[in-house]
């Protein structure tokens, strides 16, 4: 920007960084509410002085959710799912996308396979159907019912089919040439090529597993095999439950700093801590994906 | 070795088998094998079983040996004293976020394209987008506690300048609200990015043209940069139509109590109780249908103009 900014524009420029301004901070002072409060002491807590700032900083609240057992069973149980989860939502993304994203003409049934896929984004049996069937299939109460029922994502297949398509056509056709088959084509040549899209669709994948809570909460029978974000329904959200439940002397000496509302507060931060950590890629491949994803002509 | 091949080849052909072509092409359909197993059985097999919506479910029978009632479940639940107060809710918080979701979002991308300061402008990107990868029952927790009557720093605040406290999430005429703007906070940044995209796509020599003819940034915004974006809206708006029964099931169930099902309870959750915690398994799968029916057919509507209108296909 060169020259004189005539009056009006700065007077609009003032107004757009205060109202962005605004929008963000109060974006984000929720956050920062909820951070001060898991560090702040129980009366402090209660009597609502808590604003931006720690009242009577302790970490008790942190110490009292590191020494239950509880959080880091579900804690453990969210990470094997979304290891194992995403591994497997993965390949078969890649074998849905790759035979998909060839032309009608070169794979014949193309059109009727890509239909049995997208007609399930357009219509579902609902909850019931759903529960029964994972039950029928003698998965309830274990990891995998966690994981298969959602393991094809219809709409990850398609945005890595339309990155497929936008890879040189010469390729397979010289692999083909060099006596290469599909599989190969796939996992030697696509694969490497498509590392942006599949970090996007493995992001995706991760943030699912790592955010679901119904699923955990309706398909596992007992609380102690909750993923994390069930647990933290059960206790964060559900009137009239006491993280208190069954303590024992060690941690019963925590009592005096914090409250339900303090370690729920903490409960709230440390599970958001993993999303922080990826952040920075979720900015950088996620905001390609939905591009990618929604944008495409 | 090559003319070994040949005559392998050649001999396949004679006793009737795969031709070369064929061959080459099994790979794909075995590739496939595998998710159209698990699609056939967790996507294929719940809609198989919406035959639940016709039987009167007894578990020690199961799904094979109910007894088929016909329409009954449905009529039923047309006679339920909430059924038509819950339709309408639904219909009006999905209302209100479609056009919250849309509206908001090309306010905030077109204000956010005026900032000349990239530090700035990467955080209030860092900072709106944040919610969205965050899940209902950490956002619920936060507002629960935020939004508490008593203890709540949003209540302390008005108290501080000499209001009320609000019951935002117990007061059934403040729960729609809270939803809908909270639904805001969340959801912002996925449109956000999908329209910025849009103004960074536009034809520089448009602007140009505009700065020639004497255009202030003003004008430039009105007559340049919004048509620009409008292929883009219209496809989000079209798309969107999709979502007239998704209230989001998410977010109420982890916001509303049963003193606000008045104003907040929707066809989602009002299955989940009916289903799950009452266990009318038929009765509920007959309000899910509903639903299906209703979304699947504004779906194929939404994507048959999405084509139409912006020439957009899903695959």
């Amino acid at each position: 920007m060169v020259g004189r900014l005539s009056f009006s524009r700065k007077a609009f420029n003032a107004f757009n960084y205060g109202v962005l301004g605004l929008f963000s901070i109060l974006s984000l002072l929720p956050f920062v509410n909820m951070l001060s409060l898991s560090l702040s002491n129980k009366s402090a807590a209660a009597a609502g002085l808590v604003k931006l700032w720690p009242v009577g900083l302790n970490l008790d609240s942190y110490r009292f959710v590191f020494l239950r057992h509880e959080f880091f069973t579900a804690f453990g149980i969210s990470i094997g799912r979304v290891v194992l989860g995403t591994a497997i939502s993965l390949l078969m993304t890649l074998l849905v996308a790759y035979p998909l994203s060839k032309e009608s003409r070169a794979f014949p049934g193309r059109t009727l396979y890509a239909w049995a896929f997208v007609f399930t984004i357009l219509f579902n049996g609902g909850l019931i159907p759903w529960y029964m069937t994972i039950k029928a299939t003698g998965i309830l109460d274990t990891i995998w019912a966690l994981i298969l029922p959602g393991a094809v994502q219809v709409f990850n297949c398609i945005l890595l089919l339309n990155f497929f398509r936008g890879l040189p056509k010469g390729l397979e056709e010289a692999a083909f040439v060099d006596g290469a088959n599909h599989v190969k084509i796939l996992f030697r040549i696509f694969v490497p090529l498509s590392t942006p899209a599949l970090a996007t669709v493995a992001l995706f994948t991760i943030v699912m597993h790592w955010n679901s809570w119904f699923d955990g909460m309706i398909l596992m029978n007992s609380p102690d095999k909750y993923p994390l974000q069930s647990y933290l329904q059960t206790v964060v959200v559900k009137l009239n439950t006491s993280s208190f439940a069954s303590i024992d002397p060690v941690q019963a000496k925590l009592l005096n700093q914090i409250s339900d509302r303090t370690v729920k507060a903490a409960q709230i931060f440390m599970a958001t801590l993993p999303i922080l950590l990826v952040y920075p890629f979720l900015q950088k491949y996620f905001m390609s994906g939905i591009v990618l994803g929604s944008v495409k002509e | 070795m090559s003319s070994f091949l040949l005559t392998g080849q050649a001999s396949l052909e004679e006793k009737g088998m795969l031709s070369p072509k064929a061959m080459r092409l099994l790979p794909l359909h075995v590739m496939l094998i595998p998710p159209l197993v698990l699609l056939l059985i967790y996507s294929y097999g719940p809609i198989a079983g919406i035959y639940l919506a016709f039987e009167k479910f007894m578990p020690s029978k199961g799904i094979f040996h109910s007894p088929f009632v016909g329409l009954d479940n449905f009529k039923y639940v047309w006679e339920l004293p909430d059924t038509k107060q819950v339709l309408l809710n639904t219909v009006v918080i999905a209302a209100m976020k479609i056009v919250l979701n849309l509206s908001a979002p090309i306010v905030l991308a077109l204000l956010l394209n005026e900032i000349r300061i990239r530090a700035f402008k990467r955080a209030v990107q860092t900072i709106v987008y944040l919610p969205y990868f965050l899940s209902w029952v950490l956002l619920g927790g936060i507002l629960i506690d935020i939004l508490s009557p008593s203890e709540g720093i949003v209540n302390g605040f008005l108290q501080a300048l000499g209001l009320k406290p609000i019951f935002f999430l117990g007061d059934p005429g403040w729960f729609r609200f809270t939803a809908v703007v909270s639904d805001l906070w969340k959801e912002i940044g996925f449109n956000t990015i999908v329209f910025l995209a849009a103004i960074t796509n536009a034809n520089p020599s448009l602007y140009e043209a505009a700065v020639i003819d004497g255009a202030n940034r003003w004008k430039q915004t009105i007559n340049v940069t919004l048509p620009s974006m409008l292929p883009i809206i219209v496809l989000v708006a079209t798309l969107s139509l999709g979502n007239v029964l998704n209230a989001g099931f998410d977010q109420i169930f982890n916001l509303y109590s049963p003193q606000v099902y008045s104003t907040a309870d929707i066809l989602d959750t009002f299955v989940y109780r009916i289903g799950i915690v009452d266990t009318q398994y038929g009765v509920a799968t007959a309000v899910g249908l509903f639903k299906s029916v209703i979304s699947f057919l504004f779906i194929s509507v939404s994507y048959f103009l999405a084509y139409r209108i912006a020439n957009y296909r899903i695959f």
